[in-house]
């Protein structure tokens, strides 16, 4: 990829935040580029939000440098960074018209009425909203106060263009369009966007990168097809999609990978971690990559058990599989030509070797 | 739904015959009274004419006028000065830390009024505290005249009324939304200027609020410039006081007191103009 040898635009680097005794970043590490959509992703509470008013200057860290083009710039004021940022609720000035906040920024620059004027404009339609420069922001949708809100940071042109869950309170319907425009007005604009969302679906449709994180760090920093095919951990593998979680022992140990030990059935699976005999592991499969016969198949990864549960829901049928040991598997099939298995049959499941992934079971830790 | 609007109203009617009996006649008493000539000892009667109007429009009483609007205005202004950014930064403390300083407003509020005002009288008077301090600092030979002159009675009505611009300034400032100061900051905006393009505009209901309640009472206050103000210190509050209590000239205090309340109308009445949205108004 073309992106490690760019030089990054903006570097964290061993971020630690501390509000009263409460750790909300614990050494949180990353380099934006050029031009990247990049998204924050994880749980609330996980502190993405801080690491967002890090960037912007409204937080100071406890600990870490933040780094714009190879510069400090961790003790800057927020008035100082070539940062802007669209704020969850949107934060539009309620005193001033639509017109006034777009070109509020570039009031505080002095730039002359003549500018101001040709910019708000070009902002107006850049997010749809010409002919809305004389209305109240209490005079408008939300989907409107978004659009304000996005034109008034982008008309300052900055490096990087923070946005703290833009979409959250817009209904779905609005939010997939707005996605979409965003995703353009990105693209079109060529401006680096760092974005928040705890919705794993948002991130994975419009994100070059997402950085997973949880309670104060990253668990995995990739592009979408990284994190959604080859997540490192159970957390990844489960917040990124739908996942199954199989829970086994290391029964071999070879060199492209393990066989592994669950409940009695021998699995094969491949893996690039460290894996010592007699490990405990955790077999990450999606649901949607599963197949369902009514007899064995000759597959070496398969397992047997009893149909507990098949839902039809258009498209696809969501199946509930439990094996003997008593994990529970859940599988989605297309419907279309599909062989009917009946609840309550004993069903095979397989999949090819390649689409299941070893992950590092971080999940109790948390609990 | 009817019924308990109807009762809602029915709830009001108390407060209705209240006003119309307190408020309403005597009002109606008053501004008759201002109408009719000087009686016998402390009475009233006719022939009607509007002679104490006429005599009200005449230098003495129109300069009394004008110092009372200049210093119930200068008063207001530095109750603005002073209140707002001591309401702003309580606005800004910790819960925990906000009660305790509005507990510091509050509490010389539920002292007498009379004996706040005896304190100062102490502290201005020649062998106060605060001329032997600046006399010791060498500041001064002799004791500086504090007590009897308008600066005093200044001070003395700034203290009585900064509660009244403190506590609506606060309110406004407590509902602020502070992520809006972020996004001015963030949009390139200092903190001054941020302060004043969305703090100021945005906390414009509590300090116009703030400036009428501290305007309106500073006309009409008379025991402050009776204690603390010189013997030319004659506000309109002044000038009611004496006409109604020393003189006895019933009708004529009456009259002074229509144009106090006038005034008082007419300050309500820009306010009102002026907008803002029918929660933020205070009345």
């Amino acid at each position: 990829m073309p992106v490690a040898e760019r030089q990054a635009l903006l570097s964290l680097r061993d971020l630690h935040k501390v509000f009263d005794t409460q750790e909300a970043l614990s050494g949180v590490s990353l380099d934006v580029y050029e031009g990247e959509f990049l998204t924050l992703l994880g749980p609330s509470g996980c502190g993405k939000t801080t690491t967002l008013r890090i960037i912007a200057g409204l937080e100071m860290p406890s600990r870490g440098v933040v780094l714009l083009n190879g510069e400090d710039i961790t003790s800057l004021p927020p008035e100082k960074r070539q940062v802007n940022t669209v704020f969850q609720n949107y934060a539009l000035f309620p005193h001033m018209n639509v017109e006034k906040n777009i070109a509020y920024g570039l009031r505080m620059r002095g730039a002359s009425r003549q500018e101001m004027k040709e910019a708000t404009e070009k902002m107006l339609q850049l997010v749809q909203l010409e002919g809305y420069g004389k209305r109240q922001p209490s005079q408008l949708s939300g989907g409107q106060r978004q659009r304000v809100a996005i034109a008034r940071s982008l008309v300052l042109s900055p490096r990087i263009l923070l946005l703290d869950e833009p979409l959250g309170a817009l209904d779905l319907q609005l939010r997939r369009q707005m996605q979409q425009e965003l995703k353009r007005m990105q693209q079109s604009l060529g401006i680096t966007f760092i974005y928040i969302t705890h919705d794993q679906e948002e991130a994975l449709g419009m994100s070059d990168r997402i950085a997973l994180m949880r309670d104060g760090r990253f668990v995995q920093v990739g592009s979408p097809e990284a994190l959604y095919e080859k997540p490192e951990t159970a957390f990844a593998a489960s917040f990124i999609g739908e996942t199954n979680l199989l829970h086994g022992r290391a029964a071999a140990v070879r060199d492209d990978g393990v066989l592994m030990d669950v409940g009695g059935i021998t699995l094969p699976a491949d893996s690039d971690l460290w894996i010592s005999l007699g490990d405990p592991l955790c077999l990450s499969i999606r649901a949607e990559r599963l197949y369902m016969s009514a007899a064995p198949v000759k597959e070496p990864c398969q397992v047997s058990g009893i149909l507990t549960e098949s839902r039809y829901a258009g498209g696809e049928r969501v199946c509930v599989i439990r094996l003997p040991d008593g994990q529970v598997l859940k599988s989605r099939h297309p419907t279309e030509g599909e062989v009917p298995c009946v609840v309550g049959d004993k069903v095979c499941l397989w999949w090819h070797q390649a689409s299941a992934v070893i992950v590092r079971d971080d999940l109790e830790a948390a609990s | 739904m009817k019924r308990p609007v109807h009762r809602r109203e029915a709830m009001a009617i108390p407060m209705a015959v209240y006003a119309a009996l307190f408020v309403g006649v005597s009002l109606m008493y008053i501004i008759g009274l201002s109408f009719l000539t000087r009686g016998e000892g402390f009475t009233a009667s006719p022939p009607v004419s509007p002679h104490n109007y006429e005599r009200i429009a005449s230098p003495i009483y129109l300069r009394s006028l004008l110092l009372s609007l200049r210093l119930a205005g200068l008063t207001a202004l530095f109750c603005l000065l002073i209140g707002y950014p001591f309401a702003y930064f309580m606005a800004k403390a910790r819960p925990k830390a906000r009660t305790w300083i509005l507990l510091l407003v509050i509490v010389p509020f539920w002292t007498n009024a009379l004996i706040r005002i005896y304190g100062w009288k102490i502290l201005f008077s020649a062998s106060g505290p605060i001329n032997q301090a600046i006399l010791a600092l060498g500041l001064v030979e002799r004791p500086l005249k504090l007590l009897y002159t308008d600066f005093a009675v200044l001070v003395g009505m700034v203290y009585a009324m900064i509660p009244f611009m403190v506590l609506p300034v606060y309110s406004a400032a407590e509902r602020l939304d502070w992520s809006v100061v972020e996004a001015a900051r963030d949009l390139g905006a200092n903190p001054i200027k941020a302060f004043f393009t969305v703090v100021v505009p945005m906390t414009m209901p509590g300090i116009l609020a703030g400036l009428v309640l501290t305007f309106i009472p500073s006309i009409g206050l008379f025991f402050l410039s009776d204690l603390l103000g010189g013997s030319n210190t004659m506000l309109w509050g002044n000038m009611v006081h004496n006409e109604l209590l020393k003189s006895r000239d019933l009708p004529f205090a009456a009259a002074l007191s229509v144009v106090l309340l006038a005034l008082t109308g007419l300050v309500i009445l820009l306010y009102r103009k002026r907008g803002g949205s029918a929660e933020t108004m205070v009345f």
